[in-house]
């Protein structure tokens, strides 16, 4: 990239494919203007035509999603969704992701992403009360080489810490999120950040400009050389030389975060704000063009006036410099000083850098000199759009179990239980969450580690919960049904708190669009997120696209990731998946009934059990029916509300065994539980991942009424034993198949994150500390 | 009964505690902003948790130089009442309202979980509520919480039961596992714990409510 552009530099070819656009690309920007670009132009098209900018690949296929219902106040297209959540309050949430920063630079570009998302909160007028984020990484135990486990053990550690250090400082509460691994992320870890505000239905704020003359005023941290083209670089591949591009990261400062979430959400109070945009993703040249866009009007801006950090700055570098903590807005004119009262008091620059036009263009002056000139509707509605080629794709995988697997006879099943607890997809990630701070802002009912993440609403009875899922195994083996799985699953863990999922927000995590298969997954994929979204009811009110994660040519599983979010009117009456004692009915909630044993043996090869202790992949993602999912959340929600299932657990990763095992830990309460086989092997009773079911645990004297209530919803409610102290046994045909203390499960399973990474385990603070006086 | 919390730049448990106070101990209270030196006729000052001027330097490090603090000193001399939470304690240590420092946890990492302390001293403002040697779960969050301070310091708070709460099970290296602190006219206590994230039963505690009960009742007794 050239280092000191001057206006006059001439655009040649090979300067036209450093910036990552293409010949006819390039000749659409020459009709655009009637002219050749000047070098600031040219950048300012190259990110904002980049994939990640314009969702010039993915938008055709976007459109499918379903974005409406009657609680959608604003759905995609804005810097976040919001939903109408009652009692005068309305909710704003979004999920993004920062893998290719991450990836670079683990601790910022973490650390960036939820900075990101956070401030896609806060200028809609949401206050955020909440994060959570779902994480992918390379292996960290086995399956790798030493130094590719030691990298992502690196890679692992500063991305949480990067987390913590955003959201601690700033002050949101982090309750809860996934991660998860497989080697397909080694070389591409995902980092998608969710964050959820709370607004008054008539606060809120969009990324509008408005009124001719208008003020433009920038706010918040100087602009420096940071981060120009990482809009860029995230619509590239990585090869070996993307070491280099660790420039390209942005550095957080949560601290000054903070002061401008307080100074922008008191700057809105006063009434003269009339829009406002985040500098986020190619910074200033997006907000201007984007605000202007929406609104219908022109901005120009004056760079001589923009707060900048370093000197020498070219015009180029100002419009794509990625620096954090910034904010654009537009005030009414002639109330400019009740805007910067509110940032002098928060000690935040806020100085005027332009002003709305009417001529609906993004002109941008350097000393009075016009240095871009360029349409809004250029730059964002009718940005280039492909319909790229797609090829079906089939996973490299047998469809049917290999003949080298036995299952039943021999084996530990209660070894493998343990196995497989202590397994880094299904281990306690206490070492992971407790670096976050779960409770500030005290509304955290239910925090990390649990299903969902509850909150209450202060002022309200309501509670608010929320959920991401996705399973980019399942998405390889079948990419439709595997969408559909990640939305009915994070729907199914927000039902099991008792709330009703009402809306989702999707981060769709993908290899190189240009090639026609990843292309076909990613069209799949959205047809299965189409079709289970309107199925349980669940727009879509935004999201984001990342493209190329790929390293030297490999890619990622496709990797949706969907976070949905449900109201509970009353927040006193949630569930939590633990059991509260001995005594209680153990039973299953089942919306369809088992397969076959071809079906069983084709779908065992997706679960967690195969690739943990068989080591191999093969089959089918489990069979989804979502008119019985619809049914089985209807069904918890309305248990909860009466007051009939004192937990609720979904039954997902490990199966059965595992959501026993989960449910069992926290109280150390077991469970003695019979099992009928009809034929099929031990295995796929204990460790199968049948779809829509959950297990919950009831006062004996409701089993009556639950199974009523199941009858009248569709749903099989079948007792399968109860609680007992201290133990977990599981029959299979009266046969014992597992039997382990409670507390030895809970051993393996609660410190092998810290034995994998070799740390202590958080009660083991070294007594030598202690005796230091 | 009127509290007050200070509200530093890079506060961020300030609304929790102001939240607490009015509608869980239903008392009035006020926000102090740090660049005012008055405080309001408060008869009770909060130093909030968060990260005041981002802790870039060392936690507290700054915020000891606000107008504000300078007010602070001259109502704990005259025996006023002020209770720092989390960063507000490791402010009152910097601007010398206390003894000791808070260094970086031994494990140096972030540790955000409820943890028992044990009441050592019931006789202050802030634990009269409270039964010596009682348990409470309170929920820590802090990345400096690993209290230190020289041994003739150490002895005067053993000798002079100026010490508050102790952790059950150390989480950061604190040393002697001291968890709160009082200077030595009781009337200015420091706890890294966080009693307002504790205050009612939804949140999984209601314990660390005692703290603000006690409050109310060394204000009964005086």
């Amino acid at each position: 990239m050239p280092s000191s552009p001057d206006i006059l530099q001439a655009i040649t070819p090979d300067l036209i494919q450093e910036h990552g656009l293409s010949t006819e690309e390039y000749q659409r920007i020459l009709k655009w203007l009637g002219r050749e670009p000047t070098i600031t132009e040219l950048g300012i098209f190259s990110v904002m035509w980049s994939e990640h900018c314009s969702y010039k690949s993915s938008r055709v296929h976007l459109k499918r999603l379903p974005t409406h219902s009657r609680r959608v106040v604003q759905g995609p297209g804005e810097n976040a969704g919001i939903i109408d959540i009652g009692d005068g309050w309305a909710c704003a949430f979004k999920i993004e992701s920062h893998n290719h920063p991450s990836f670079i630079e683990p601790f910022q570009g973490a650390a960036t992403g939820v900075g990101g998302i956070l401030r896609d909160i806060f200028t809609m007028g949401a206050r955020p009360v909440a994060i959570m984020d779902s994480l992918r990484f390379g292996p960290i135990t086995s399956g790798a080489d030493q130094a590719t486990i030691r990298r992502n053990h690196s890679i692992l550690d500063g991305v949480v810490s990067g987390i913590a250090s955003y959201g601690n400082c700033f002050g949101v509460p982090n309750v809860g999120g996934e991660t998860k691994f497989e080697p397909c992320y080694s070389q591409n870890p995902l980092v998608n950040a969710f964050a959820l505000g709370l607004v008054r239905r008539d606060e809120i704020y969009y990324a509008r400009a408005a009124g001719e003359g208008n003020p433009v005023i920038y706010v918040g941290a100087k602009t420096g050389r940071d981060g120009i083209h990482g809009c860029t670089m995230a619509s590239e591949e990585f090869s070996e030389a993307s070491e280099e591009k660790r420039p390209n990261v942005q550095v957080g400062d949560p601290f000054l975060e903070k002061l401008l979430l307080e100074a922008c959400l008191e700057a809105m109070r006063t009434g003269a704000v009339v829009g406002i945009q985040d500098m986020g993703a190619a910074g200033l040249t997006c907000s201007t063009c984007e605000m202007g866009g929406r609104g219908n009007v022109g901005i120009e801006i004056e760079l001589d006036r923009v707060p900048q950090r370093e000197t020498g700055m070219t015009p180029y570098e100002i419009m794509l410099s990625e620096s954090q903590e910034r904010m654009l807005l537009v005030a009414e004119k002639g109330r400019e000083d009740e805007v910067f009262r509110v940032f002098e008091k928060w000690g935040l620059d806020a100085v005027i850098v332009g002003r709305v036009t009417p001529d609906s263009k993004m002109r941008v002056l350097e000393h009075g000199r016009v240095v871009a000139e360029i349409p809004n509707a250029a730059l964002t509605d009718d940005a280039p759009l492909y319909r790229r080629p797609m090829e079906r794709w089939k996973p490299p995988v047998e469809r049917e179990m290999p003949a080298s697997i036995r299952l039943g006879q021999t084996s530990d099943l209660t070894a493998n239980l343990k196995r497989l607890l202590a397994s880094s997809n299904i281990c306690c990630k206490r070492w992971v969450h407790e670096q976050y701070d779960s409770m500030v802002q005290i509304n955290t009912v239910q925090g990390p580690g649990r299903e969902a993440g509850v909150i209450r609403v202060k002022g309200t009875k309501r509670g608010l919960a929320m959920a991401l899922d996705g399973n980019g195994r399942w998405c390889w083996l079948d990419p439709r049904l595997g969408a559909m799985h990640a939305v009915a699953e994070s729907a199914r863990k927000v039902a099991c708190t008792g709330a009703t999922p009402v809306a989702a927000t999707n981060c769709l995590n993908f290899g190189n669009p240009e090639k026609p298969q990843i292309m076909w997954q990613f069209a799949q994929v959205i047809d299965g997120m189409t079709r289970a979204c309107e199925e349980l009811e669940i727009p879509i009110t935004g999201g984001n696209v990342s493209f190329y994660n790929e390293t030297l040519g490999e890619g990622i599983y496709p990797t949706p990731v969907v976070g949905v979010v449900g109201v509970i009117d009353e927040v006193e009456k949630t569930a939590s998946f633990e059991f509260r004692g001995p005594g209680r009915s153990v039973v299953l909630l089942r919306g369809a009934e088992p397969g076959d044993a071809t079906d069983a043996e084709a779908e065992f090869g997706s679960s967690e059990y195969a690739k943990e202790i068989f080591g191999a992949v093969w089959g089918f993602p489990p069979a989804l029916e979502l008119e019985k999912e619809a049914a089985l959340q209807k069904c918890i929600v309305e248990l909860i509300q009466q007051g009939l299932a004192e937990s609720a657990h979904d039954c997902s990763d490990g199966g059965l065994a595992v959501a026993l095992a989960e449910s069992a830990f926290l109280n150390g309460v077991g469970a003695r539980i019979e099992l009928v086989s009809s034929g099929l092997a031990p295995e796929f009773l204990l460790f199968g991942e049948d779809a829509s079911r959950i297990l919950i645990s009831c006062a004996r004297e409701h089993v009556g009424r639950i199974q009523k209530l199941g009858v009248e919803c569709g749903i099989a409610a079948d007792v399968l034993g109860e609680t007992v102290p201290e133990n977990i046994e599981i029959l299979v045909d009266g046969r014992p198949v597992v039997a382990a203390a409670v507390a030895e499960l809970k051993q393996a399973w609660a410190g092998a994150l810290e034995r994998a990474l070799r740390v202590e385990a958080a009660e083991e603070v070294a007594p030598s500390v202690l005796e230091r006086s | 009964m009127k509290f007050g919390v200070i509200i530093f730049p890079g506060s961020n448990c300030d609304h929790d505690a102001y939240y607490t106070v009015r509608a869980v101990l239903e008392q009035p209270v006020t926000f102090l902003w740090h660049e005012s030196h008055d405080l309001e006729n408060c008869d009770v000052v909060i130093v909030p948790g968060g990260f005041a001027y981002g802790d870039y330097l060392r936690t507290g490090a700054i915020a000891r130089f606000s107008p504000v603090m300078e007010s602070v000193a001259r109502f704990a001399a005259g025996g006023g009442l002020v209770m720092g939470i989390c960063n507000g304690f490791q402010i009152l240590c910097e601007a010398g309202l206390l003894p000791g420092a808070l260094l970086r946890n031994a494990g140096l990492k972030y540790i955000s979980k409820p943890v028992q302390v044990r009441v050592e001293s019931a006789d202050t403002p802030f634990t009269n509520a409270c039964r010596k040697g009682e348990v409470l779960t309170i929920p820590i969050g802090h990345m400096e919480g690993n209290y230190f301070c020289d041994e003739p310091t150490l002895q005067a708070l053993q000798r002079e039961e100026r010490i508050v709460f102790r952790y059950v099970e150390n989480p950061n290296g604190s040393l002697d596992n001291i968890a709160g602190i009082s200077n030595p006219g009781r009337n200015v206590l420091g706890m890294m714990p966080h009693p307002e994230r504790a205050s009612e039963a939804l949140l999984g505690s209601s314990e660390g409510f005692k703290v603000f009960q006690s409050l109310l009742g060394a204000a009964v007794a005086r």
